[in-house]
């Protein structure tokens, strides 16, 4: 496990805003991972994905590094965030562009 | 393999014996569910945490048995939002 931590460890440190996700930005491939791409396209911010679908490694080992069951996982200057559910709630009372530092 | 809401309920309850449970099953399909769940255990934790307790109440079969559930969490009065 140590070898996919470290991989984790090093897009989580190397990306500000990394999603972990279903498909592409272009092609979610679920649907909480298109409302997740949905919210982070409307805040306007530049954001990098992993696809878990491509790398079974991730797949498995960013549910042990987050401590948290599903994909998608936000992670915003190395802090993990939550997944769609929290990211529409602090979209929606103005958290998530606060601590993305996005305009309004 | 589907999931009842009474036993998504029955799972969350044992875990947190003071929450207030509202299940929804989206779809009529028995395997999409949104859940709002407010308990005290919620107090001074941030969501991430309230929904890592929810998470843990479900016992590994979210994400595996149980698909898809939305997840609200809150502190009961005041913090409600």
């Amino acid at each position: 496990m140590r070898d996919v931590k470290e991989r984790i460890d090093a897009l989580v440190k190397a990306n500000d805003v990394l999603l972990f996700m279903k498909g592409s930005a272009l092609f979610p491939q679920c649907g909480f991972s298109s409302r997740a791409v949905a919210i982070l396209d409307h805040l306007g911010v530049p954001f990098e994905t992993v696809d878990v679908l491509q790398d079974q490694e991730i797949r498995t080992g960013i549910k042990e590094y987050s401590d948290w069951p599903t994909v998608p996982q936000l992670y915003v200057k190395g802090e993990f965030v939550g997944g769609s559910d929290i990211m529409m709630e602090m979209f929606e009372n103005g958290e998530l562009q606060q601590l993305i530092g996005a305009e309004a | 393999m589907p999931m009842a809401a009474s036993e998504i309920e029955m799972l969350i309850r044992a875990a947190l014996p003071d929450a207030t449970i509202e299940i929804r099953d989206l779809a009529g399909d028995g395997d999409h569910y949104a859940a709002r769940v407010v308990s005290r255990r919620f107090e001074g934790l941030n969501r991430v945490r309230q929904h890592q307790l929810v998470y843990q109440a479900l016992g590994g079969r979210m994400g595996g048995e149980l698909h898809a559930l939305q997840l609200e969490t809150a502190v009961p009065d005041g913090d409600d939002r």
